[in-house]
């Protein structure tokens, strides 16, 4: 994926969610994405059953 | 050889009667008075109030009343705990504008009811989201072996204090390593109890399934006594097991026999500087831990953790992100715009990744019950650096100083993060002490043994050892 790419994700994303983004944010925004993609990316590579429950992190 | 006095001390010499609380906590006054401006590790001192508070257990004791464990002992935590009359900061701009707190949050109530007396809250990365223990509101924490060089974060003032000799015990939170990391940087010990172990109730969250509260302090012993006081359940936090208490204080000499102690190896030796990896074998050494084991898919497990921690702590600041973006620190604010991108398919595949893990590294507790790991890839860096060296390739610094850490508290095993003097030179660096869920007391111990015989001990600063 291309710097632009994820400048135009990062665009419409803050739009919809309704962030105002100024101009000298993006950069450190898109590092900052980037780098959170890549870490989900090597989650997603590990193969888990339909199954597979997600850890519970509450208990009353 | 410490100058300075620890907790436990200070406790009997009030219980004692060889020293009044009020001494005790007007030296405490006149060291922050002393040392703060340079160390920048407190954001609010509570004067006046400390000195009724050691006044009135200082009568009682007078009285003949019984006195608590922490008797007499200043104390201070980081300001996204509650304390009551200060606005809870959470190290930001935009909660100077909360109203203060009207009571202290469930772990700093229990300390003072074990008769510790708070002197003051601490500084800390913006909303726990920092390695670093910057702060561009407040200035950054500075760390006491040499304060051109980060305290580490997010519980930066609470490492810079302890280590610094202001106060012996200090409280901070720890989401991804923010106890781990400064008590590593400042050369102090530090405890991240089992997850749901100790109230976060009254505490600012940042990411709910992975936030911890827990102490940092200049020995094991007092370590211990913080816990063990702060221990037992809290309705007002959903996640505080229903658990009795399990004083780790009365086990704490019963030694390292039948221990089986293992060092981590794998993922844990790739990236790690060499001050780390001297300072692992120092303390595998020293306990005779020869055998090395991988904890499976420790990489992965750390990247999950990454995703859920910027997906759920931009959740939670969506509002103020909305309305005050430019009132935050631009190092965090910058990170929590790019965590509320994060689509929820990856965030859900992280939780079901967490559940597998947390599978397989229980399983590893079966055959040993000790792992030992580097608490942070190198010593304390300086303050403003932005990138370094991780396995060859150039890494920004503050998203990368957990590495260690992170595939740890992500499923929220117990870890003593222990001090290794002069590993680096005149810095220390510290080495994880981790256990099985709810075997804080293996910690505890395996620390308490390597301080017994030597292997490892809070460096006095360079202010007070010289």
């Amino acid at each position: 994926m291309s710097d632009d790419d994820i400048d135009a994700f990062i665009e419409a994303g803050c739009r919809l969610l309704d962030i105002p983004v100024r101009d000298e944010w993006r950069e450190a925004i898109r590092l900052h994405l980037a780098i959170s993609l890549d870490h989900a990316r090597n989650v997603a590579k590990f193969e888990l059953p339909d199954d597979a429950d997600p850890a519970p992190v509450f208990t009353a | 050889m410490s100058a300075i006095a620890a907790a436990a001390d200070i406790a009997a010499a009030v219980r004692g009667r060889r020293r009044s609380a009020c001494e005790v906590v007007d030296a405490a006054l006149a060291g922050i008075e002393r040392s703060n401006t340079r160390l920048n590790a407190f954001t609010a001192v509570t004067a006046d109030r400390a000195r009724a508070r050691a006044a009135a257990i200082d009568a009682a004791i007078a009285r003949g009343d019984p006195a608590g464990p922490l008797a007499g002992v200043p104390f201070a935590v980081k300001n996204l705990v509650d304390v009551a009359g200060l606005p809870t900061l959470a190290g930001s701009r935009i909660n100077r504008d909360r109203t203060p707190a009207k009571a202290h949050a469930a772990p700093v109530a229990r300390l003072e009811a074990a008769g510790a007396v708070l002197v003051g809250a601490l500084n800390m990365g913006e909303y726990a989201y920092d390695f670093t223990g910057e702060n561009c509101h407040d200035g950054p924490s500075r760390n006491p072996h040499d304060a051109s060089r980060m305290t580490g974060g997010s519980s930066g003032g609470s490492g810079g204090a302890v280590g610094g000799g202001l106060v012996p015990i200090a409280l901070g939170s720890d989401t991804n390593g923010s106890i781990r990391i400064p008590a590593s940087f400042c050369g102090i010990f530090g405890l991240k109890p089992t997850y749901g172990r100790l109230s976060r109730a009254g505490s600012f969250p940042f990411v709910s399934s992975l936030d911890h509260l827990g102490p940092l302090a200049r020995s094991t012993l007092d370590l211990a006594l913080a816990y063990d006081a702060m221990q037992g359940h809290d309705a007002h936090d959903p996640v505080c097991v229903a658990r009795p208490g399990e004083p780790a204080t009365p086990a704490l000499g019963g030694g390292i026999g039948g221990l089986r102690i293992v060092r981590a190896g794998g993922y844990f030796r790739a990236g790690a500087a060499p001050e780390a990896l001297a300072a692992l074998d120092r303390v595998a050494a020293a306990l005779s831990a020869e055998r090395e084991i991988d904890i499976p898919e420790a990489a992965r497990a750390r990247s999950a953790a990454y995703v859920i921690t910027a997906s759920e702590g931009a959740a939670l600041h969506l509002g103020r992100l909305r309305k005050r973006a430019a009132d935050f620190d631009p190092d965090v604010r910058d990170r929590l715009i790019a965590g509320a991108l994060i689509p929820g398919a990856a965030v859900a595949a992280a939780q079901k990744f967490r559940r597998w893990y947390r599978e397989a590294v229980l399983r590893l507790f079966d055959e040993v019950d000790v792992i030992l790991a580097p608490a942070t890839p190198f010593a304390a860096p300086p303050i403003g650096q932005k990138s370094f060296m991780l396995a060859g390739k150039e890494v920004a610094l503050r998203p990368n100083i957990g590495i260690y850490t992170q595939p740890i508290s992500f499923i929220g095993l117990p870890v003593v993060a222990v001090p290794v003097p002069e590993a680096a030179g005149k810095l220390p660096i510290g080495v994880q002490i981790i256990a099985a869920p709810w075997r804080e007391d293996i910690a505890l111990r395996t620390s308490h043994h390597l301080e017994t015989i030597g292997a490892v001990c809070a460096p006095l600063p360079p202010a007070l050892g010289e």
